[in-house]
C-alpha cells in the first residue's frame, strides 16, 4: 500500500490517501468470505476503482468448521491505477478464526493490518487448528503488524439483538459485521451491498434486517473505536472512459457465449457435466434461453461431448465446458469431431492436476493433453484468454474459427481466470463482429451434395439437417476427400491427415499478429499464455522501467501460433518462459523454433507473483 | 399421407453404398424393414437422422439415403440427444447392437430411456462381438464359449429389455430379425411412438453365433416357442394356438393347456398401456424354454417428452422475457461509468 496523500478525517483522525491496497478476508468454508469478498470487489469497482480478486475456496463444501483444510480465503486488490493482478502481499487480513491466520499470517506484508475475530480463539479453535498456543497471548506472532482484535461474535449478537434471531442464525451474520468495519477503513459506500442484502433476502425480511444491522455494526465500530487510528481512501482509477461492469472470467464466457449466438443468427446447444470450476458456465447459461440457448446436463462428460458432436451436425452453434479431467474423458468424441471437420467450442477451465487434483486451484497443465491428447494426428485450433474480460473476447472468437474452418476449437481458460474479477467495460453491441455462417440451400455439385468438398482454405460445407438434397452420412471412419464415403486406401489417409493439419495451419493466416509490449527487439523476450498474463505484464513493465531491455508477449492463439511468432522471437538475445505448469508452452516453442528458452515453472495451484517473476527476470539477464 | 408430399418408395432410401454385412447376416433384413416402412410414415426424407455407434449393426447409417452419423463405440444415444436437441422436428433414430447399447454405452442408454427424449432406438441383439470377431457379449448367456472365453462365460447376462423397463422406458417391444411382417410392424409402431422407443432384434450373427435364436425364428419350431403380444387380449400362443399363460396363485406366470377347460377368461390380459411397469417387466422375464418369449409392444405409455419440454421452456422464455437483448444482458447487475 503506498501512501500518496496525508489528511485530516471527518472522525478526527489521520485520513490518508493510498493508491493500491490489497484486502483479504479469510475464515471457515461456512463463514461467507467468498460473499463478503464479492462485495467489497462490487462496492470497489462501482466507486471506480481498477480491480482484481483471487478467490481461493477448499474442495470441500464444509470441510471439517475451524481446521485449516476448511479454510476459504477471498484476496481483492483495488487502486486507483491500472492494475492486472490481486496483488503478492496482502495489506489488510481479516482472519475469522484461528485456522485461517494461521494459513494466511504469512502473505500479510510487514507492517500490514490484521483484523481479528478475538472470540473464535478459544481451545478447540487453537486445537483444531493445530496451535498449542494461544496466539492472542504471544507478541512474537504479532510483532511486525497492527493487529486489531475485535470480539466480532459478541458484537454481530450485540448488533442483531432483538430480532428474534436463533444464536445460530445471528452467529452466521459475522462475515457481514467484518465487512462493515473493513469498508469503514477503507471509506466504502455500502449502498451496493445495502441493496444486494435487500435483494437477496426480500422474501426474509428479518435476515435482511440482520445482516443490515451487522455490516452497520462493523462500521460502527471501526468509527467509534480509538483502536483503528488511521482511515484509508483509494481514490478511482483513471480508467478509459465509458460504462463498465464487474465480470469474472466465467460470466465473460456465458456472456460471450450469449454474444455468440446473436451473431451468429442461429441457435446454440451447451452441454456440460457439473465439474469444478466450470459449472457456472452453464449455470450462467441455464438462466439465458431467451437467446435461444438450449442448455443439456448430460449424464457424463462423455455424453456431454457426444452431445455437441451431434448438435454441431444437425447444424446449430454448439459449446461444451470442462476441466481437466472432464477434458480427458472428452477427448474421444472430440476426436470424432475432428474427422468428421464439425464446428464446436470446448471450454477447458483448467485446474490441478493430474486425476483429480486439486479442483478449485488454478494450473496451466492442459495445453499437451488438449494440443495432443487424441488418437491419431488429431490437429485442433486452441485460443487462450489472457484476463476475465478477455474470455467474452476470446469465446466469440474461438466460436467464429469453429464454424469458419470447419472444426473443434479448445478455449484454454483457468481457475484462477473463471473466478477472478475485474472491471469490464461494457461493449457497444453494434461494435461486435457478425459470426457469418453460409448453410448450403442446396446440392454443391451437379452430381449431388459433396460434403467434403472443400473451398480454397480446405473447409468443407456445413449442411444444416434437415435440409432437402444434402442428405448425407459422416462418421468417425477414415473418409474420401469430396464424397466423405468411408475410404482406407493408404493414400487417402495421407492426404487427408495431411489436409486436416494444413487446414487448422491455414488458420494462421487469419488471427492477428503476435503483438509485443515493450522494445521490438533486445536482450529478453518474456513469453506467456493464459492466466498469467496480469503477473508477467506487471513484472515486465517493471523490468522496463528499471531500464532491462526486456519485452512481453503474451499470446492468445497457441495453436496456431501467430504467423509472425517466430520472426518475433529472433528479435531477442533470450527467451523466458513463465507458466504455471512443468513448461508445456515451453517444450512447445523449444521444438517449434529450435530455441533456448528459459522456463519458470510454478506448479502450486496459486497464481504467479509478480516478484517471482522479477527475481527470474533479473536471474536471466544477469547470465 | 400428405397428399403434397411425392410419394417414396424403400429406394429412395437407399444410399449409394455397397452393403457390407456378411451374407446371410441378420441385419440385411432389418434393413429392407426398415426402407420399407419409412415411407409409410408421411416424413420428407431429409427429416429422417439414423445415429449408431461402432459394430456390425452401426455400419447401418451408410446404407440409408437420409441423413446419417456413425459415430463413437457406445455414444450413439448422446450424440442423438445433442442432434434431437438441435433438430427437434426431425425423427431421430438410433442403431445400436447389444455390446454398443449395455456395455460401453449402458450409460447413455439409461439415461436416454430415462429422459424419454425422443428418439428411435433399435437393438440388434446377436449376442456376440462380430465386428471384432467374436467375444462374448453382455447378452450372451453363462457359459457361452467363444474365443475369449474359450471354458464358458462365467457373468450373468444383461436382459435388453429388463433394462429398458428398470429405466422406465415409455415404449418397449421386441421383434425378430427374419419375421419379416411383425419386424415392419414393430418397426411403424417404433416410430409412431413420442418419446424415447426401445425395441430390440433378436438378430442372427451366422457367423461367430449362427443360429442363437433359431428356436424363436425357424418356421416349424418357433411356434411353440414365441409369443406374440396384443393390446388388451389373452396371453395365448403354440402351433394350434392351444397353450396360454396365465397367473399363478403365487403371482408368477406359468403356460396352461387351454384344451384341459382352462378358458381364454382365466390368462393373463396384456396391458401395454399399464402405468406400472409390473406386467411388462414380468413378460421381460418369460425366457425360452421355460417359456415362450413374448414378441411385439411390451409397454407403451405417454410420459413427458425431453426434447418437446426443453423447446417449451425456450420459447416460454422468449415470450415472457422477449428475444434475448446483448444491452439488456450486458448492462445488467452494478454498473458504473468512468467520465471522460
Amino acid at each position: 500500500m503506498s501512501a500518496v496523500d496525508t489528511l485530516s478525517g471527518p472522525s478526527g483522525r489521520q485520513h490518508e490517501q493510498v493508491d493500491t491496497v490489497v484486502v483479504r478476508f479469510c475464515g471457515d468454508s461456512g463463514d461467507g468470505m467468498q460473499l463478503v469478498g464479492t462485495q467489497f470487489t462490487n462496492v470497489s469497482a462501482v466507486f471506480g476503482n481498477d480491480v482484481s480478486t483471487l478467490p481461493d475456496f477448499p474442495a470441500e463444501i464444509r470441510a471439517p468448521a475451524g481446521t485449516i483444510a476448511g479454510v476459504s480465503g477471498f484476496q481483492i486488490c483495488f487502486s486507483s491505477q491500472d492494475i492486472f493482478t490481486p496483488g503478492d502481499e496482502v495489506d489488510t487480513l481479516v482472519a475469522m478464526n484461528p485456522a485461517a491466520l494461521k494459513s494466511n499470517i504469512a502473505d500479510l506484508k510487514r507492517g500490514g493490518t490484521l483484523i481479528l475475530n478475538e472470540d473464535s480463539f478459544e481451545k478447540s479453535n487453537l486445537q483444531k487448528a493445530g496451535y498449542d498456543f494461544n496466539p492472542l497471548d504471544d507478541g512474537d506472532t504479532f510483532a511486525a503488524f497492527r493487529v486489531h482484535r475485535v470480539p466480532m461474535t459478541r458484537l454481530t449478537r450485540d448488533s442483531v439483538e432483538g430480532l428474534g434471531l436463533s444464536q445460530r442464525e445471528a452467529d452466521r451474520c459475522k462475515n457481514f459485521f467484518a465487512l462493515g468495519l473493513v469498508y469503514w477503513l477503507y471509506d466504502r459506500d455500502p449502498k451496493p451491498t445495502e441493496q444486494w442484502v435487500s435483494d437477496k433476502f426480500g422474501s426474509m425480511p428479518t435476515v435482511a434486517e440482520a445482516n443490515l444491522r451487522a455490516l452497520k455494526g462493523g462500521s460502527n465500530y471501526g468509527f467509534s473505536t480509538e483502536s483503528f487510528t488511521v482511515h484509508y481512501e483509494v481514490p478511482p482509477a483513471r480508467l478509459a472512459p465509458g460504462k463498465y461492469r464487474k465480470i469474472t472470467g466465467n460470466e465473460a464466457l456465458a456472456m460471450g457465449i450469449a454474444a455468440a449466438t446473436k451473431l451468429s443468427n442461429l441457435d446454440l446447444v451447451y452441454s456440460g457435466y457439473p465439474i469444478t470450476p466450470a459449472s457456472d458456465i452453464l449455470h450462467e447459461l441455464a438462466r439465458f434461453k431467451h437467446f435461444g440457448i438450449t442448455t443439456f446436463q448430460a449424464e457424463d462428460e462423455i455424453s456431454a461431448m457426444s452431445a455437441a458432436v451431434g448438435a454441431a451436425f444437425g447444424g446449430v452453434m454448439s459449446v461444451t465446458a470442462s476441466s481437466g479431467p472432464g477434458i480427458c474423458l472428452k477427448g474421444e468424441a472430440l476426436g470424432l469431431g475432428v474427422i468428421t471437420e464439425l464446428p464446436m467450442v470446448v471450454i477447458d477451465v483448467q485446474r490441478g492436476g493430474p486425476s483429480t487434483g486439486l479442483p478449485t486451484k488454478t494450473e496451466q497443465s492442459d495445453l499437451m493433453l488438449v494440443m495432443y491428447g487424441r488418437n491419431g494426428e488429431s490437429p485442433l485450433p486452441i485460443v487462450a484468454p489472457a484476463t476475465p474480460g478477455d474470455c467474452f473476447w476470446m469465446i466469440q472468437e474461438a466460436l467464429r474459427i469453429a464454424v469458419q474452418f470447419m472444426t473443434p476449437v479448445v478455449l484454454l481458460s483457468d481457475g484462477y481466470i473463471a473466478n477472478g474479477a475485474e472491471p469490464w467495460l461494457i461493449p457497444a453491441v453494434d461494435e461486435l463482429k457478425p459470426i457469418q455462417v453460409d448453410h448450403p440451400q442446396g446440392p454443391n455439385t451437379a452430381e449431388g451434395y459433396q460434403p467434403y468438398l472443400r473451398d480454397e482454405r480446405l473447409v468443407r460445407p456445413w449442411a444444416k439437417a434437415g435440409t432437402a438434397g444434402l442428405e448425407h452420412r459422416i462418421g468417425g471412419l477414415e473418409k474420401a476427400d469430396v464424397t466423405g464415403n468411408v475410404e482406407y486406401s493408404p493414400t487417402n489417409h495421407q492426404h487427408m491427415s495431411d489436409t486436416r493439419l494444413r487446414k487448422v495451419q491455414g488458420i494462421a493466416d487469419f488471427i492477428p499478429d503476435q503483438e509485443v509490449d515493450g522494445p521490438d527487439s533486445g536482450d529478453l523476450l518474456v513469453i506467456s499464455w493464459g492466466g498469467t498474463f496480469g503477473s508477467v505484464r506487471t513484472a515486465v513493465r517493471q523490468c522496463q522501467e528499471n531500464g532491462k531491455s526486456v519485452a512481453h508477449a503474451h499470446l492468445r492463439y497457441m495453436n496456431p501460433f501467430p504467423k509472425n511468432l517466430e520472426s518475433v522471437i529472433q528479435n531477442y538475445e533470450q527467451v523466458l518462459i513463465p507458466e504455471l505448469n512443468l513448461g508445456q508452452l515451453s517444450f512447445i516453442i523449444r521444438s517449434r523454433f529450435l530455441v533456448d528458452a528459459v522456463s519458470l515453472n510454478k506448479i502450486q495451484g496459486k497464481p504467479f507473483k509478480i516478484r517471482e517473476i522479477t527475481a527470474k527476470i533479473n536471474e536471466v539477464l544477469v547470465n | 399421407m400428405s397428399s403434397l408430399l411425392p410419394q417414396l418408395t424403400a429406394k429412395d432410401f437407399a444410399s449409394d453404398q455397397e452393403v457390407r454385412w456378411c451374407p446371410r447376416c441378420g441385419d440385411y433384413s432389418i434393413l429392407a424393414q426398415m426402407k420399407k416402412i419409412l415411407p409409410e410414415l408421411g416424413i420428407p426424407r431429409e427429416k429422417f437422422c439414423f445415429v449408431s455407434g461402432i459394430g456390425c449393426s452401426s455400419r447401418f447409417p451408410y446404407y440409408m439415403n437420409t441423413y446419417g452419423f456413425h459415430s463413437i463405440h457406445g455414444r450413439a444415444p448422446a450424440v442423438a440427444t445433442g442432434f434431437k436437441l438441435s433438430q427437434p422436428d426431425m425423427q431421430v433414430w438410433v442403431i445400436t447392437g447389444d455390446g454398443d447399447a449395455l456395455s460401453i454405452g449402458g450409460n447413455h442408454l439409461m439415461h436416454a430411456i430415462r429422459r424419454n427424449i425422443d428418439i428411435n432406438i433399435v437393438l440388434f441383439n446377436n449376442q456376440i462381438y462380430g465386428l471384432t470377431k467374436g467375444q462374448y457379449s453382455p447378452t450372451s448367456p453363462r457359459g457361452s464359449k467363444t474365443k475369449s472365453t474359450p471354458y464358458g462365460s462365467v457373468d450373468n447376462p444383461l436382459n435388453p429389455l429388463s433394462v429398458a423397463i428398470g429405466c422406465e422406458a415409455t415404449f418397449v417391444a421386441r421383434a425378430v430379425d427374419v419375421d419379416i411382417k411383425h419386424l415392419a410392424e414393430i418397426l411403424r409402431r417404433t416410430a409412431d411412438h413420442k418419446g424415447t422407443s426401445f425395441l430390440e432384434v433378436y438378430q442372427d450373427c451366422n457367423v461367430f453365433n449362427s443360429g442363437a435364436f433359431y428356436y424363436a425364428s425357424k418356421k416349424g419350431e418357433k411356434e411353440d416357442n414365441i409369443m406374440y403380444l396384443e393390446h388388451g387380449r389373452p396371453l395365448i400362443f403354440g402351433r394350434s394356438r392351444d397353450k396360454g399363460v396365465r397367473l399363478n396363485a403365487h403371482g408368477r406366470p406359468e403356460v396352461v393347456d387351454l384344451k384341459t377347460g382352462i378358458s381364454e377368461d382365466d390368462l393373463l390380459f396384456h396391458d401395454e398401456k399399464a402405468e406400472d411397469p409390473s406386467l411388462a417387466f414380468l413378460l421381460a422375464q418369460m425366457k425360452y424354454p421355460e417359456f415362450p418369449e413374448p414378441l411385439g409392444v411390451f409397454r407403451n405409455v405417454k410420459r413427458p417428452v425431453y426434447d418437446e419440454v426443453v423447446r417449451h421452456q425456450v420459447t416460454a422464455a422468449r415470450e415472457e422475457l422477449g428475444d434475448g437483448k446483448l444491452d439488456a444482458l450486458f448492462n445488467s447487475g452494478d454498473t458504473w461509468t468512468v467520465e471522460e
